[in-house]
């Protein structure tokens, strides 16, 4: 195997590690809640340009940013929450889509109007420019983001599975109104399920604005591969995701080398469509 | 970003309407242009600068200005002096980066707005469908900056282009790569990188047949999505092969894409050219400057003497936009510039009597905003007198290398990058 084909794998298992980063967030909230949150790709953007933001005011690593980005998108979730997603999960399935779908054109347009259409990039010195191991190179922000993926998809899987609160979260989504007979608040953990989604989504927008460019739209653009490996993975399955996102950026970095990059899409979303042929819930999903 | 682009954000993203002037109750009826353009969506940023560029062309039409008033008829100010000094009313439409967004705000543009022509639309691909509106309705439809080949041989009758074409590039690029070859640059292997709508397909097969008769070879030809998250894998293919010179044909959320991974991978060709656009946004030099040094490019706009008509402009913009009119922008600016001059000419709103004037336009070099030798339109609709320099990015800033007689600065090779 020659050396560009291992740095080729290389790349995408990065590449796939932050789809599942930005996607977590996302699969979280549906199975939490059964609600699809149009505003993901969005929210990521706005971690990106918190991201922008403080490196640009106050200099500072990612070790800065990062926290700030989880915060103020975990706030923003729960905002989100108690405002708009509370009101619209008592409404029929279209007033859902349509409600997240309404927050995303806000966010968007909020963000031409205050931070103008122009492209915004964070000088590529913060977190240490790359190195090379056994002939392939790896980038430092992507490694950084790569890892970090892993490590809080991981870290929400477990939360989910292992600890009091996430049974308590999993119980209000199996069924509500028992949860409460047992004495949980639904609303309490879905607030929760809010915060802890934002706050993954922050993250990996900091982490993101390292290597990628920060524009108003930059959300679209991501917002198309977190529902691919989402809906990929599994909804509602956080390792589900994990494992989509590292194959969807392996078969796109493969194909996009071996065969040209206009033909990768066509090769994940055949590999996608024959995924949810054989199985509709998803490669981690429940039946 | 200045005030007066947030205030046209806050007025409505999807669609601003600014009214230029006030109408006094003598006054005629404003004449109202239509313009099309990217302001939401991966092109915003070019098409916001393209749009204030247009401002400031409408403003000194409309309320004058002393300096130009020697050279151009039309700044004296009070308007069109051929419709009683009707004033010009811009309405701009956001084409949202899709051909049926484009479509949709022509056909809104004509029947609801009803405007006297349309400008615009930027990307090539969405041109393409929006002046089609356009020709069906009968109204002139102008494009200042797309340069896919097909877009005139369409037979429209509504249709001009005052843009160069990718055939004028391509010339120049084969004409300056074949002196960079004499002087001992290696030209052997050559890769063109495109985006796969209709500009970057229709300019990469134009360079492609245009190399091939001159001897070039193009050794490599990478065609992607303008859209993608990730060109590592386009790089690493670069990387590979390793060709002498690479030609970029891109938008800007892509040039920004692979300016970034060219360096993380560390891997450059020792000639880097750029066809404009994404590399020539002022968003992408802001961001990306720094590492691609030593960039070649083309360019419509080479700044000029002070007292000239790009330098009043370039002064009048700057306060604008705060940044200096470049080769998209100024495109724009020299568009709707030949399309008032033609209204004013018609001496009505009559599309037939614009389409007439139009076809009638002969502007002199010394009118012009951006570097044509004129304006003059041929059968089809395109400007026979456009023409284009090469430039490269020297310092983070583009300076004229090509050809010899408008040259500011010699070339510096090889490519530096960051």
């Amino acid at each position: 195997m020659s050396i560009t084909l291992v740095q080729v794998i290389v790349s995408g298992l990065l590449l796939g590690a932050v789809y599942a980063l930005f996607s977590s967030g996302l699969t979280l909230i549906w199975g939490m809640m059964n609600v699809v949150n149009f505003a993901h790709g969005d929210f990521v953007m706005l971690g990106m340009y918190a991201a922008v933001m403080i490196w640009t005011a106050l200099g500072g690593g990612p070790f800065a940013a990062v926290p700030v980005a989880a915060m103020l998108i975990a706030t923003l979730g729960i905002v989100s929450y108690f405002l708009l997603v509370r009101h619209i999960m008592r409404g029929p399935m279209l007033a859902q889509i349509l409600g997240t779908f309404g927050l995303a054109l806000f966010l968007r347009y909020s963000a031409f109007w205050y931070f103008g259409a122009d492209f915004k990039t964070l000088p590529d010195t913060i977190v240490g420019g790359s190195f090379v191991l056994g002939g392939v190179r790896f980038e430092g922000s992507r490694v950084l983001a790569g890892g970090m993926g892993l490590a809080i998809t991981l870290a929400l899987h477990l939360i989910l599975t292992r600890t009091a609160i996430g049974s308590r979260m999993l119980a209000v989504s199996e069924d509500a109104t028992a949860a409460q007979l047992m004495g949980i608040r639904p609303q309490r953990m879905q607030a929760l399920a809010w915060a802890m989604a934002g706050a993954a989504t922050g993250i990996a927008g900091a982490l993101i604005a390292n290597f990628f460019y920060t524009s108003p739209t930059v959300g679209e653009t991501l917002a198309i591969i977190a529902f691919v490996t989402v809906s990929f993975g599994g909804f509602g399955s956080v390792l589900g995701a994990l494992v989509a996102g590292l194959i969807i950026g392996v078969v796109e970095s493969l194909s996009a080398y071996l065969i040209g990059p206009v033909y990768k899409d066509v090769v994940v979303y055949i590999l996608f469509v024959l995924v949810l042929w054989f199985r509709p819930q998803g490669l981690m999903g429940k039946a | 970003m200045t005030k007066a682009t947030r205030r046209g954000f806050s007025a409505g993203a999807a669609l601003t309407v600014l009214g230029l002037g006030k109408a006094a109750s003598a006054q005629p009826a404003p004449v109202k242009i239509g313009v099309i353009y990217p302001l939401s969506g991966n092109s915003a940023s070019a098409g916001n600068y393209s749009k204030m560029a247009i401002e400031v062309g409408a403003d000194v039409i409309n309320n004058g200005n002393a300096e130009l008033a020697k050279i151009i008829p039309l700044a004296k100010g009070g308007g069109l002096p051929g419709l009683g000094g009707a004033k010009i009313q811009l309405i701009f439409a956001d084409n949202q980066g899709t051909p049926a967004a484009g479509q949709n705000q022509a056909l809104r543009l004509i029947s609801e707005e009803k405007v006297a022509a349309l400008i615009g639309a930027y990307q090539s691909g969405i041109t393409l469908t929006a002046s089609a509106i356009a020709e069906r309705h009968g109204l002139p439809f102008l494009t200042a900056e797309s340069v896919a080949a097909n877009l005139t041989e369409r037979g429209f009758k509504w249709f001009f282009r005052t843009t160069p074409v990718a055939i004028d590039f391509a010339r120049a690029y084969s004409t300056f790569l074949k002196e960079q070859k004499a002087a001992g640059q290696k030209v052997g292997a050559i890769a063109l990188v495109h985006e796969n709508t209709e500009y970057g397909n229709s300019v990469a097969s134009v360079i492609a047949d245009q190399f091939g008769k001159d001897g070039l070879p193009i050794t490599q030809k990478i065609a992607y999505s303008a859209n993608s998250s990730d060109v590592q894998p386009q790089v690493l293919q670069l990387k590979e092969k390793n060709p002498d010179v690479v030609i970029f044909i891109s938008y800007t959320s892509d040039a920004i894409l692979y300016a970034k991974t060219m360096k993380e991978l560390n891997w450059k060709p020792s000639i880097m050219i750029a066809d404009n656009a994404g590399f020539n946004d002022p968003a992408f030099l802001k961001a990306m400057g720094s590492t691609v040094e030593g960039l070649v490019n083309r360019s419509a706009y080479s700044g000029g003497k002070p007292g000239s008509v790009p330098a009043i402009f370039n002064e009048l913009y700057k306060a604008k936009a705060g940044v200096e009119l470049d080769d998209v922008s100024v495109r724009g600016l020299q568009g709707f510039l030949v399309l008032a001059d033609a209204i004013n000419r018609a001496g009505s709103t009559d599309p037939a009597k614009i389409q007439a004037a139009l076809r009638a336009t002969n502007l002199p070099a010394e009118q012009m905003a951006a570097g044509y030798d004129g304006v003059k339109f041929d059968d089809k609709g395109q400007n026979v007198l456009a023409s284009s320099v090469v430039t490269q990015l020297q310092g983070g800033k583009y300076v004229t290398i090509f050809p010899k007689a408008r040259a500011t600065a010699n070339v510096i090779l090889p490519y530096k990058g960051w």
